[in-house]
């Protein structure tokens, strides 16, 4: 059964998922507008689109996993979820800057004074360079290892996502927690690999 | 005693009544998801001595005041209280008054009504958070309270708490502050006219989620110090803990005056948006003690605000 779902997961094409990855989106802002967001949109918005890119995130870092503990294999499409998390996270520092603070002073100062507004905006910093280098051409003319290593700023940008999220509670708070302890377990689960790696090499 | 505050906020400004159900209908019609939960069917006009006040303000729809809630023992999220508020046992009521005062012991709510007039208050009302709404409060004013408990000469300042129970309020499994909710005024802030004990909105009872039975309204100080379902007043001669004061001291002082001029270390506070605007509301500036300058500056006359924030 897991060949079969193998074999029609191998044959979904990445503009598939990217078709459906803006979906979710699409709904939040019809949901926004049409008053299904409650009587305060724009922070609803704001906060479904980080949690959107957070739950992406854990998929993409449950990919390898899964891969192991079930068969399923979801390595073909991982890239495309990982630009789908990018574009959450951009869309997602969009309706904050645009809708919610508004003002470019504000921003600004934000940005340098909130603790976790700039742990925020470190995050997507490193977003950047893995977003821009989502592509083969990338891939060919930096040749895997190097793509691969630049590749692993995926791990701090999680986490910094997460922590990002703890930081912002009002009082003890169990959600935003979870998702850090999700996250830090994918993570622990990579050891291995990384000390074998590691042993490799020497 | 009633019609001790006079304000040029007026009647004729709250939106009628006709129209606010109307606009519940549309919401409704438009299969607004979020707004199932909203507490029961309109109730018996409480009958509210209408105040002559509020030029300029326009309340928030029955809506906005009754689904987007902090009341954190019913849970985190903005809708949870209106989801799981209706837990919550109001009637029978009643507040334990204690501390420095004659006549200490358990006024019921039904008592306390009977030697009160009820009167409409339009406050805005700020939160931390940087949101606001404007709310028809109907309440008296905290001193007609304590003067039936008769306050004694040593008293200093006013604790209030909230009701602390785990079989009606399903968020206090969780440790978010330190259970029960506490928070505590000045004495000369608690005597002021503008502060009341309000025990409806639109008219009618308070619904559970905006704290029923009865609750304060500080409107000068930012929303979390107008503490919901209050249990017990206690008159003290030192300044009392408070929940979030308690939580962190650094982001949540004692005063809690909204003041543009000092930030929250997590956000500014120079901005702030009503509640209702959609998608695309614009952020206001928010004024110093939330537009109440003239009636609470000089409580704190030569005080530096910023240090005492």
């Amino acid at each position: 059964m897991v060949a079969a779902l193998n074999r029609s997961l191998g044959r979904v094409p990445p503009w598939v998922l990217y078709v459906a990855g803006a979906l979710p989106p699409l709904w939040f802002l019809w949901l926004g507008l049409s008053g299904g967001l409650g009587v305060e949109p724009i922070k609803a918005l704001e906060h479904r689109l980080g949690e959107l890119a957070l739950q992406v995130f854990v998929l993409v870092l449950a990919v390898r996993p899964l891969r192991e503990w079930t068969g399923i294999n979801l390595m073909k499409q991982r890239r495309a979820l990982g630009v789908l998390c990018f574009v959450y996270v951009a869309l997602h520092l969009l309706v904050w800057l645009v809708l919610d603070v508004q003002f470019l002073d504000q921003i600004w100062a934000d940005i340098v004074k909130r603790p976790y507004i700039t742990v925020g905006m470190v995050a997507f910093l490193l977003m950047l360079p893995l977003a821009v280098t989502s592509n083969n051409l990338s891939l060919r003319r930096m040749g895997p290892k190097r793509w691969r290593s630049l590749h692993r700023l995926t791990y701090p940008a999680g986490v910094l996502g997460a922590v990002h999220f703890v930081m912002l509670a009002k009082g003890f708070q169990i959600e935003s927690l979870i998702y850090l302890g999700i996250i830090l377990g994918l993570l622990v689960l990579r050891l291995p690999r990384i000390e074998r790696r590691k042993t490799a090499r020497a | 005693m009633a019609g001790r505050y006079k304000s040029d906020l007026g009647w004729s400004d709250v939106t009628p009544k006709a129209d606010w159900l109307n606009r519940r209908a549309l919401m409704a019609g438009a299969g607004a998801l979020a707004l199932g939960a909203i507490a029961g069917p309109a109730a018996a006009s409480l009958g509210a001595k209408k105040t002559d006040w509020g030029a300029g303000l326009e309340p928030n729809t029955f809506e906005d005041i009754t689904s987007y809630n902090n009341f954190y023992e019913f849970g985190t999220d903005k809708g949870d209280p209106a989801r799981y508020a209706s837990a919550l046992t109001t009637d029978p009521w009643s507040v334990e008054i204690d501390g420095l005062v004659d006549r200490p012991g358990a006024y019921g709510l039904e008592d306390i009504l009977s030697k009160v007039t009820l009167e409409e208050r339009i406050y805005r009302l700020r939160c931390v958070e940087r949101w606001s709404m404007v709310v028809p409060w109907v309440g008296f004013e905290l001193a007609d309270l304590l003067e039936m408990a008769g306050v004694q000469a040593g008293a200093k300042y006013v604790a209030f708490e909230t009701a602390l129970r785990p079989d009606e309020m399903r968020g206090v499994s969780y440790p978010v502050i330190d259970w029960p909710y506490r928070e505590g005024l000045r004495l000369d802030e608690a005597m002021h006219p503008l502060t009341i004990m309000a025990t409806g909105l639109y008219d009618e009872p308070m619904p559970n989620q905006n704290g029923a039975p009865i609750r304060l309204v500080v409107p000068w100080k930012y929303g979390y110090k107008s503490i919901k379902s209050v249990v017990r007043i206690s008159l003290t001669d030192t300044q009392p803990v408070t929940a979030w004061n308690a939580y962190s001291a650094k982001e949540y002082g004692f005063y809690s005056n909204v003041n543009p001029n000092r930030d929250h270390p997590r956000w500014s506070q120079k901005y702030e948006r009503k509640v209702g605007g959609g998608l695309f509301a614009k952020q206001v500036e928010t004024l110093m003690f939330n537009g109440y300058e003239a009636e609470v500056a000089d409580l704190y006359a030569g005080m530096d605000l910023i240090e005492f924030h």
